[in-house]
């Protein structure tokens, strides 16, 4: 049958996707308005020494979705949801789970690592976007209580300031560190040998392995998308 | 009497991890249908063999043919196919267990075969009867004692009717009973379905009841194989220690403890 070996593995696949919305979804919430209120904060400090403290708005819904966004919900996706991955195939790999399935000839490639990466490569960008805008409210609660703008200029001047590249450039960001996420973490899995402690190790290698990655990918994208013109 | 061809052969094994070298040339030959044991202490190189013999471990040197293909040689696709016809229990069990026992037997059937659900559903309701598990379908691992999730392994390694049975340690860590009852599951495993069973074991009283050829292996070489009656009959001095179970106290290890002692 054509289908051998090769299914789509939808049930996992959203399995993985629900789980990473389920683990952090508050945390992503919560970390994007604080650093919305931050930045806001802090721009508010420097723009006002120009007299423009108006461009807040414009100057949080930037950097949140083209930056701040993609980098904030990747590193707690990494923190919270690749961890866990290692940790399981991690577990599995020593409790010769995963030599199981090999010897069964079934790929453990196919059947754990695919769905759940790309469960992460379809969560991350979606949290991303979700990020961005709790950033943009918390931003506008420091613009509205502390800087006295008014509320729905904030949000008009935010959504204003936003153009199409911003939020794809941002969306590109969630797919390339949800792969790098995916990838690391079931590989750091798949690679462990010995016992408990080694499950460990792993772990923290994979969070912190992710979180180089995304890093220096974020600059990678953020240097093409500048090059070709996509600012 | 003229015997047919093995269905295992293996030629001038050779394993090493690092500087420990773990097999140093075996030659074995298991024939279809036969109960072979391989029976060793511990680390003396029996579970490498196994792990070399259904492909999970590369060896530096020499052939493994399974029913005439060399495993290291041979296609991936051809590897996967020659897989589903061997069955391998784990040690441990080495159950999934975020599965319940139903969907652990069912996996290999999922993945592997067309069939559809409701013969699956038959087949996993056969493979817990067989090992005397009725109604632990919708049990997870861990809910089971050591025996059971054993039984469950094998019931996992049987879900595909594979030609050839490999058990690591079948009664590692059980109770006497119970490992005489997986002993005798295993009996009724290769009577029922003329399975070859391979069994890595370093049970004495076991080996004897299953085997019907046993090959005793010790520092990476097979010391004797043949009938439980020729294994037992054998004068060869390792063998004769651990058949009477004398621990081993050799000039070589008193002069390596003496040396160790007085730091000389």
């Amino acid at each position: 049958m054509p289908l051998r070996g090769g299914r789509l593995r939808v049930g996992a696949t959203t399995a993985q996707i629900v789980s990473t919305g389920n683990n952090s979804l508050w945390l992503v919430a919560l970390i994007s308005t604080l650093i919305g209120m931050i930045l806001a904060l802090q721009s508010a400090y420097q723009l006002s020494q120009f007299g423009v403290t108006g461009l807040v708005a414009n100057l949080v819904a930037v950097s949140m979705t083209r930056e701040l966004a993609p980098l904030i919900t990747a590193i707690l996706v990494a923190g919270r949801v690749g961890s866990a991955i290692t940790a399981e195939l991690g577990t599995m790999k020593i409790s010769q789970e995963i030599d199981a399935l090999t010897v069964m000839g079934i790929d453990p490639v196919t059947l754990v690592v695919v769905p759940r990466t790309l469960g992460l490569i379809v969560a991350v960008p979606a949290l991303t976007i979700f990020s961005s805008l709790l950033g943009i409210l918390g931003g506008c609660v420091v613009g509205v209580s502390v800087l006295g703008l008014g509320a729905t200029g904030y949000l008009s001047d935010s959504l204003g300031a936003l153009v199409q590249q911003d939020i794809w450039g941002g969306v590109l960001k969630g797919l390339v560190f949800g792969l790098i996420i995916g990838v690391v973490s079931c590989q750091q899995g798949l690679d462990t040998e010995g016992g408990a402690d080694e499950v460990g190790r792993s772990t923290t290698r994979a969070v912190v392995r992710s979180i180089v990655l995304i890093i220096a990918a974020d600059l990678f994208v953020t240097a093409i998308l500048y090059l070709r013109g996509l600012t | 009497m003229s015997r047919p061809a093995p269905v295992i052969e293996v030629s001038g094994l050779k394993k090493s991890y690092g500087d420990n070298v773990v097999l140093s040339g075996i030659d074995l030959e298991i024939q279809a249908g036969e109960t072979m044991i391989i029976l060793g202490g511990s680390g003396r190189g029996k579970s490498t063999l196994m792990r070399c013999l259904n492909g999970q471990e590369r060896p530096e040197e020499g052939v493994v043919r399974v029913a005439g293909t060399d495993i290291f040689k041979a296609h991936p696709r051809k590897l996967a196919r020659l897989r589903e016809s061997m069955g391998v229990a784990f040690q441990r069990g080495a159950l999934f267990t975020s599965m319940t026992v139903g969907e652990n037997i069912d996996l290999p059937l999922e993945e592997l075969t067309e069939l559809p659900e409701s013969t699956r559903h038959l087949i996993v309701r056969i493979k817990l009867a067989l090992v005397g598990l009725e109604g632990a379908a919708d049990k997870y691992p861990s809910e089971l004692s050591g025996g059971m999730q054993k039984r469950v392994a094998f019931a996992r390694a049987m879900a595909l009717d594979p030609a050839i049975l490999f058990a690591d340690e079948p009664s590692a860590g059980l109770d006497p009973v119970t490992s005489a009852g997986l002993d005798q599951l295993l009996i009724r495993l290769r009577e029922v379905f003329g399975v070859t069973l391979i069994v890595v074991t370093h049970e004495l009283e076991s080996a004897f009841t299953i085997g019907e050829r046993i090959a005793l292996i010790d520092r990476g070489r097979i010391l004797a194989v043949g009938t439980p009656e020729e294994v037992r009959a054998s004068d060869h001095p390792v063998v004769r220690h651990f058949l009477d179970r004398q621990p081993e106290v050799s000039l070589e290890h008193g002069e390596r403890y003496r040396r160790w002692m007085t730091g000389q």
